[in-house]
């Protein structure tokens, strides 16, 4: 027992040094933590942040919480992004060195797709879904909390890999046996295995919370087939994480036995299958790439329907296309390993399969189109860059059926050209949803809205940049480029191809600087959202202030009919009267404690396990289930109730009229 | 949503409230999500079954006394818990006291017996690290294993809670959902048992 | 307008791409053999098919944004409240699923074929690849030979490549020849692959297997077949045989030069763990196929790789 309790194996490498990347990460780090301590005490913010944000449940808060954490996070997965293009600029570099270009791939395409694309996502659904709803807060307002804090304590551990004990570094899909404890010993690995286990937690909990948000605290009138798309998206979006997400839960805890407890799930020594790590991996994973795509299609729609100043085309097929995208996403992950000799039966199958999901997106590009037809098209800046989203997604659609094709897949397998695909899709769709959303609902979440001039920049650095970025890796791809090479030989002319990708990164780099420049500069020189409705706005949410209250709305709006808020403004346009509604008390959710201690506690086992010290990793679990007990004593007369004299005076300030 | 509520009729009282009722839902939702998390160590368990790599299988170590005692704990716990519950539906403090604690029991008598059977193998040298059989056996049985402590510990808990307050609408829909935890624990050890330790044996 | 501008520019370089001018002419799309042939012409099919849907949603893309920009003379725009079109959407799901006719069944076709041998009529040659932490070790069994960090093929004689992995898996890809597929341990997994004539093709892993990863390149040398029998024939005389220790030496973790070896030690490699070691099994009933007495054989025997190997020589 004793020796249990004070045995500290310690790795090789605790503190990794030799290196000024790393010495320059612990700088920084030391630095930005004295600076934010010092910030907050000297201006006494230590209460305000405990009480405003630490234990906040407002799904708004929550929602900027998710974005600024994923704007960080696409700092560092672009950083990592930066550094193998300057490693790759011409061949034999030696900027980087194997052992470091493994870590920094492997951190790349984790923390892009995990810990950037999906809070980046579930950010904008906290901000805007229950307001296009019109409802006062999510289902669950302290398990929102939940979610965000695990996802922050999963991000927080993937994250100090950089400086304690080393990166995971056997790429973000981390196939087996090179995962395995035999061939990457060390906590590496281990950080990549519990950083997404917590992580996940929090996102299966917030794919139920907005499942049974939608489905059960929607507006009175709006039945399902009135609700926005993008809250259609985010209910397809749920169902898709609460079927997806458990495999995922189940393959990093069985390579977690494998590794910290010697299981033999995926070793060849005891039988195990190494093979299934790959099926684990992408039964989730496929789905996956729906989740991170789905809601931006549901964000694209509403801006080309706003922007094009006309209601969305075929609605309904727009519906039953994703529902059919939904499904197809889990039939067909054995595209992702056409060879690994499946047999040409399954191959055919599942080429088939993938081909199929072609049909229901391209039913929604031409919807998309149609919805420009005979509208009124502005280029504003969230539009514009939804209207970069459909040539863009349209080459990284394509060359994804060309991928889908089994045979010519053989040749295009892990070599630049799938690099392309992807990065034209994830990009294209995902990226561009996410900055085309994030712009949109800007002026909803702070009050003040993005300056269009610097807008616009960022949009051409970046789409320019993008472009001679990744158009070049079809190219080498082609001439045989694998991924994940470190280096390459010269001679095999893919010199100019990388130089070009290596220009566009850094181009895509500086839109992204004007992009976060331009929230600066626009805060300086504020130009206030008076209205809540600076866009000419269709759904819910552009009837409330910007940014909203607390409660969201003083009276529940009456839904009668798709686009609620159009209608709304129609009839008042039209000088039809509208009864003044009258205001009664507000039931809130009282703020909660509880998530961001039990996700700290979480964070602490996490780490335990990490090292594989085994005593501080249980500890940390029975620490956060005794917060779950306590917290569940504690569950009583979580609530209270707004004065209606202070609704009115809220929205008296907002100059609402009452 | 209040006004349609009383149009229904008879409401449990866990679902008087807009709250229970959400929660409740969730509930379920989480439940299928579960389900998901057992199919996958299922399906596991299945693809290396017969990795056993030379050591033993399945038909060497089930013990049908064992198994078959179990069974008869756990599936007699689901029932006692659905008498709780009925209890608690009838305002009965006593009848809800006396079943969720005979629940508590049967619960517990399953879990020491796993723990025995678990710790029996260990000693026959037939760990979870011995083969891709048994790591997959020993964590499909002791993830449904760890899921029925931690239903011992809520259930408990709620017990407490019921006790200090009474039965109200938030105490009634605690004690609702942790029956329907404690009856899917259930379900699921019937797929265990007729799957790993009847076709096992078989 | 910029943007349209901008979109000319894409449609330029996509062009580019597609007209395969002299400098793409490497890698894939430069096929040296009847299998990297019929991928390319694969792939040459789905780029047209491609295109089609390309130019159609670029030109409906251009039109609308010209035509429906704001402009300030439609101040006085009224929505319409058109929410659909059936005919339309019929028609936009209608071609895509034509496409992909047209696309699968080429698809299927090629997926089965590809299983055998490009030219059924000629006797094919076997080779018995493994790739190892990180290099690649090529085996001809009919010749009894070996050598690392390169092969030889004889050209026109379709190869049948026989896969295997000690460690992690790797991806034997020769681009100009043909697609990959993956080294996998513990599981043998085939490829054919045919050289048209003589001549150097460059190989390499095309999935990640750890530090030195990216130098897992090698050539392909495709002789005529008078000179692939003098080198065997020479490989035979002069090259040094391989003991079992010098096979667990380059099992072991590193980069290592060209090699050649006139013969090769009895190692199954299906059976090493992923440090090259024998698995240890007390029994193995479920390793199935094989016959028994070779079985006992590995329970007694499982230390010395030489005894426990049933799989390689089995022609």
């Amino acid at each position: 027992m004793k020796d249990f309790l004070f045995n500290f194996k310690m790795p090789e490498h605790f503190f990794i040094t030799g290196d000024p990347l790393i010495y320059g990460a612990y700088v920084s780090i030391i630095l930005v933590s004295l600076a934010i301590l010092f910030v907050l005490t000297y201006y006494k913010k230590w209460v305000w942040l405990w009480r405003e944000w630490l234990t906040t449940v407002d799904h708004k808060k929550i929602g900027i919480m998710y974005l600024v954490a994923a704007l960080l996070m696409l700092f560092r997965g672009g950083v990592d992004a930066l550094l193998m293009r300057i490693q790759l600029t011409a061949p034999n570099m030696h900027f980087l060195d194997a052992e470091h270009y493994n870590q920094i791939f492997t951190t790349h395409g984790t923390i892009m797709i995990l810990f950037m694309a999906m809070p980046f996502l579930i950010g904008l659904m906290n901000v805007a879904i229950p307001l296009q709803i019109g409802a006062r807060d999510v289902a669950f307002p302290a398990l929102n909390a939940v979610s965000f804090w695990m996802f922050a304590a999963g991000a927080m551990l993937f994250n100090i890999s950089f400086v304690l004990g080393g990166s995971p570094d056997a790429g973000w899909t981390s196939y087996t046996p090179l995962a395995g404890s035999a061939l990457d010993p060390g906590p590496g690995q281990n950080y990549y295995l519990l950083g997404l286990q917590i992580a996940g937690i929090g996102t299966l909990v917030t794919g139920i919370n907005f499942l049974v948000t939608i489905l059960k605290m929607r507006a009175p009138g709006m039945t399902l087939w009135r609700m926005p798309l993008f809250s259609w998206s985010t209910l397809i979006t749920s169902v898709i994480i609460i079927f997806a997400f458990p495999v995922l839960t189940i393959a990093l805890a069985l390579l977690t036995l494998d590794r910290v407890f010697g299981f033999h799930f995926f070793t060849l020594a005891g039988g195990g299958s190494p093979m299934m790590w790959a099926n684990l991996f992408w039964i989730w994973g496929h789905p996956e790439v729906y989740i991170v795509i789905l809601p931006a299609f549901g964000l694209f729609s509403e801006i080309f329907s706003t922007f094009a100043r006309k209601k969305l085309f075929g609605y309904n097929a727009m519906v039953y296309s994703m529902l059919a995208i939904s499904a197809l996403s889990f039939l067909v992950w054995v595209h992702h390993f056409f060879t690994m000799g499946s047999g040409p039966w399954i191959n055919s199958i599942l080429s088939i399969s993938t081909m199929l999901i072609a049909i229901p997106t391209g039913v929604k590009v031409f919807n998309w189109l149609f919805t420009l037809y005979k509208g009124r098209v502005e280029f504003k800046t969230p539009m514009l860059w939804a209207l970069g989203f459909i040539p863009i997604f349209l080459v990284g659609g394509i060359t994804g059926v060309m991928l889908a094709v089994a045979p010519a897949d053989y040749q295009y397998h892990n070599s630049y050209f799938l690099i392309a695909h992807f990065h034209y899709v994830l990009i294209g769709g995902t990226v561009y949803g996410c900055i085309a959303g994030l712009i949109y609902y800007w002026p909803k979440i702070v009050g003040w809205l993005l300056n269009e001039h610097l807008g616009k920049w960022a949009f051409w650095w970046f789409t320019i940049g993008f472009n001679l970025c990744f158009i070049p890796m079809y190219i080498v791809g082609l001439k045989g480029m694998t991924r994940r090479m470190y280096t390459y030989p010269a001679g095999l002319g893919w010199e100019t191809w990388n130089l070009i990708a290596t220009i566009g990164a850094f181009a895509m780099g500086i839109g992204f600087i004007i992009l976060v420049w331009n929230m600066y500069y626009s805060f300086k020189h504020r130009q206030n959202d008076t209205t809540g409705d600076p866009w000419n706005g269709r759904t819910l949410e552009w009837m409330t202030s910007s940014p909203a209250a607390e409660y969201n709305f003083a009276v529940i709006p009456q839904v009668k009919g798709l686009d609620a808020f159009y209608l709304i403004k129609k009839e008042r346009a039209a000088g039809v009267k509208e009864e003044a509604p009258e205001i009664k008390p507000i039931h809130m959710p009282k703020r909660e404690a509880f998530p961001v201690i039990m996700s700290a506690f979480m964070f602490v086992a996490g780490f335990g396990f990490v090292f594989e010290w085994l005593q501080i990793g249980f500890l940390g679990l029975l620490g956060s289930v005794i917060t779950m007990i306590w917290r569940s004593f504690n569950d009583y007369d979580r609530d209270y109730y707004i004065p209606v004299e202070e609704v009115k005076k809220t929205e008296l300030a907002a100059g609402r009229r009452v | 949503m209040e006004t349609t509520t009383a149009t229904k009729g008879y409401q449990p009282m866990e679902y008087k409230s807009e709250e229970g009722r959400l929660k409740i839902f969730g509930f379920w939702v989480f439940l299928s999500a579960e389900i998901v998390l057992f199919s996958t160590l299922f399906a596991t368990y299945f693809v290396l079954v017969h990795q056993t790599a030379g050591g033993p299988a399945g038909k060497d170590l089930f013990e049908v006394n064992i198994f078959a005692m179990e069974t008869f704990f756990l599936l007699t716990s689901s029932f006692t818990c659905g008498l709780a519950i009925l209890y608690m539906r009838k305002n009965s403090m006593k009848g809800y006291l006396i079943w969720t604690i005979i629940t508590l029991l049967l619960g517990l008598g399953f879990l020491i017996l796993e723990i025995k059977e678990f710790s029996t193998l260990v000693e026959m040298g037939a760990g979870p690290t011995h083969s891709a059989f048994l790591s997959a056996f020993f964590t499909l049985v002791g993830t449904h294993g760890l899921h029925v402590s931690l239903g011992i510990v809520w259930v408990t808990s709620v017990m407490i809670q019921v006790i200090k307050r009474g039965f109200t609408p938030v105490t009634a829909r605690k004690i609702f959902m942790t029956g329907l935890y404690w009856h899917f624990l259930d379900v699921v050890w019937i797929f265990l048992f007729s799957t790993i330790y009847l076709l096992g044996v078989a | 307008m910029r943007l349209k501008t901008k979109y000319a520019a894409i449609f330029l370089t996509m062009a580019l791409l597609l007209s395969g001018c002299s400098s793409l002419k490497s890698g894939v799309l430069n096929p040296q053999g009847p299998v990297a042939k019929e991928q390319y012409d694969l792939i040459i099919w789905s780029i047209v098919l491609m295109s089609i849907v390309f130019i159609a949603v670029i030109v409906l893309f251009v039109y609308m944004l010209v035509k429906y920009r704001a402009k300030s003379s439609d101040e006085d725009y009224v929505e319409t409240e058109e929410k659909e079109n059936k005919w339309l959407e019929i028609l936009w799901t209608a071609i895509p699923v034509v496409i992909i006719i047209a696309l699968s069944i080429p698809t299927v076709k090629s997926t089965f074929k590809l299983e055998k041998s490009p030219s059924p009529n000629q006797k094919p040659i076997t080779i018995q690849v493994t790739s190892a932490n990180w290099k690649w070790i090529f085996k001809y069994p009919e010749q009894g030979i070996e050598t690392v960090n390169y092969v030889n093929i004889p050209a026109n004689v379709p190869v049948r490549f026989q896969l295997n992995a000690v460690g992690p898996m790797n991806s034997f890809w020769v681009p100009e020849l043909g697609g990959q597929e993956y080294t996998m341990p513990g599981m043998t997994m085939y490829l054919w692959l045919e050289a048209d004539k003589a001549g150097t093709y460059i190989g390499r892993s095309a999935n990640f297997s750890g530090k030195d990863f990216t130098h897992m390149q090698f050539n392909v040398h495709s002789l005529e077949k008078g000179k692939f029998d003098e080198w065997i024939a020479n490989v035979k005389k002069s090259a040094p045989k391989q003991t079992t220790d010098m096979f667990k030496q380059l099992l072991q973790p590193g980069v290592v030069k060209e090699q050649t070896y006139s013969s090769y030690p009895n190692v199954d490699v299906n059976r090493l763990d992923e440090n090259g070691n024998p698995i240890i099994a007390p029994n193995s009933h479920q390793h199935g196929k094989s016959d028994d007495t070779e079985m006992k054989m590995d329970m007694n025997m499982n230390m010395d790789m030489n005894s426990n190997s049933h799989h390689n020589m089995n022609h």
